[in-house]
């Protein structure tokens, strides 16, 4: 089996690494990049706690081979806060207690800043639907349901303040 | 196995013709990865075209719509143009998995996997599309309805790959639409369906028809029967019957845990009549 050299970038950082033709994305993530946010629930599409984001589309890992990585930019889990700052969306899953085992919640975490980077004010039925990709066996949803209606709030606030000193600024 | 990731159709097509073993086209990858981790599938070559420009994007052209084979289905709802003219084929498109999926999966994935219950097919048959289809011996269109042969199986030939998807320009008072059963709200494998494309004359008769069922026979199955049951009509009730009725006639399915043969067959009924007075309302008619 030849092995696949790939220059990319992950959460802003130039990253480069050799994997197998057939691994895939998640697996490169986890063992050779040590980024062990995304989870493997299943391998198969189905439960989304593999979720990142390759050049903003968001995406399951586990369905993306490695060497597809090339030239993009992918985003992950390890990549939402902003230093110590976290980001609105994990403050209120904490806040809401939207996890329990939290193998779903990087996933979600990642979905749900999709959504509020598309739309920063969905209904709570968009929300659900738009998290219809990921699975949580602890939750029963309402939490995360919450969370994010709660954050997406939050983000609409802080879009407020940035807008208000752009506009003094000037 | 090998990875290949050609810019030009002309080198996948080569790499797919000259492949000694199994040789795998790789577009959102949301069929072939999971086959391939399950080990249904054992590839020893896989041809990634999202790097072929001719794959990369929607041309609005003289004679309608180019859907190119990597245009997944998150970006075929971004096209406003796309989605005025053809709402029932990006609808069909927009059902199949979460967002996640959406944004890798591709119409001509969902057409060359050749599941009869793939939801963009029956709305790209009625709309009358066609594959644009590259091979070693130059390049062919065919008519949607003439790759998928059986389930998993296509009429395409060694080497020979889709390059795009072409769509008609909607003709005036035209109107398409689609719809599927399943169990849950998201994330299922439809267990009927349907597609169904009409065009009014002037005085708000059905002209035209195709009327299409999904997930009742080996392929997705184009019913002539059920096209003339409204040709004619304004959609009344009685041509609303004759259309279930026809559609009835046409399911071959099977029995499974999804769904039994007679649920399938009146459910197909039931679908095409929907399907037809939201795709009459969308050609103008009332
Ligand atoms: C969680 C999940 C949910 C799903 N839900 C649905 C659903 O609701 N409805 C539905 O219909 N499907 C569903 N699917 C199946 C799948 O997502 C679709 O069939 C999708 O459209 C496949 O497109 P792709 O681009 O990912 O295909 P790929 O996986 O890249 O390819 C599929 C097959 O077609 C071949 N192929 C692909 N492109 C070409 C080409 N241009 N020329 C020649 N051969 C080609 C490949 O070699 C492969 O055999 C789901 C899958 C998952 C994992
Ligand atoms: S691990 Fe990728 S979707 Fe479940
Ligand atoms: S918190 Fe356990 S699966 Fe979601």
């Amino acid at each position: 089996m030849a092995s696949v050299h790939v220059a990319t970038t992950v959460n802003g950082d130039v990253t480069e690494f050799v994997c197998q033709p057939g691994e895939t994305l998640l697996d490169v993530l986890r063992n050779r990049l040590g980024l062990t946010g995304a989870k493997e629930g299943c391998g198969t599409g189905d439960c989304g706690a593999c979720s990142v984001t390759v050049d903003g589309q968001l995406v399951c890992s586990c369905l993306v081979l490695g060497a597809e990585a090339e030239g993009r930019k992918i985003g992950t889990i390890e990549g939402l806060a902003d230093g110590d700052t976290l980001h609105p969306l994990q403050t209120q899953f904490i806040n809401h207690a939207a996890l329990q085992c939290g193998i779903c919640t990087p996933g979600f975490l990642v979905a749900a800043k999709a959504l509020l980077d598309r739309n920063s004010s969905p209904t709570e039925e968009e929300v659900r639907f738009a998290l219809a990709g990921n699975l949580c066996r602890c939750t029963g949803y309402d939490k995360i349901v919450r969370a994010v209606n709660a954050a997406a709030k939050d983000v609409r606030k802080q879009q407020a303040r940035v807008k208000k000193a752009a506009g003094k600024r000037r | 196995m090998r990875y290949e990731a050609p810019t030009t159709t002309r080198e996948a097509v080569s790499l797919m013709a000259k492949a000694k073993g199994k040789a795998f086209v790789l577009a959102g990858g949301t069929d072939l990865l999971v086959r391939m981790k399950s080990g249904v599938i054992e590839p020893d070559l896989i041809v990634d075209i999202k790097r072929i420009e001719a794959t990369q994007s929607i041309k609005q052209t003289a004679g309608g719509f180019r859907i190119g084979a990597a245009v997944s289905g998150a970006a075929m709802a971004k096209s406003a143009a796309l989605c005025k003219a053809w709402p029932g084929v990006v609808e069909a498109a927009n059902l199949i998995g979460s967002d996640q999926i959406q944004g890798r999966c591709t119409i001509a994935g969902n057409l060359c996997n050749a599941s009869p219950a793939a939801d963009s097919v029956p709305a790209m048959v009625a709309a009358g599309a066609k594959a644009v289809v590259v091979g070693p011996k130059g390049r062919r269109t065919v008519a949607v309805e003439k790759i998928a042969t059986a389930p998993g199986k296509t009429s395409l030939a060694k080497g020979e790959i889709v390059e795009a998807i072409t769509l008609p320009k909607r003709p005036a008072k035209t109107g398409d639409a689609y719809l599927r059963f399943i169990p849950r709200s998201e994330m299922d494998i439809a267990v009927v369906s349907a597609g169904v494309c009409l065009t009014l004359n002037a005085k708000g008769e059905i002209s035209k028809a195709r009327v299409v069922l999904g997930a009742v026979a080996a392929t997705v199955v184009l019913v002539p029967q059920a096209a003339k049951a409204i040709i004619g009509s304004r959609l009344d009730d009685d041509a609303l019957a004759e259309l279930a009725a026809a559609c009835g006639k046409a399911c071959k399915p099977i029995n499974d845990m999804r769904g039994t043969i007679e649920f399938r067959t009146d459910v197909a009924g039931v679908l095409a009549r929907r399907a037809a007075k939201i795709a009459y309302q969308r050609a103008g008619g009332k």
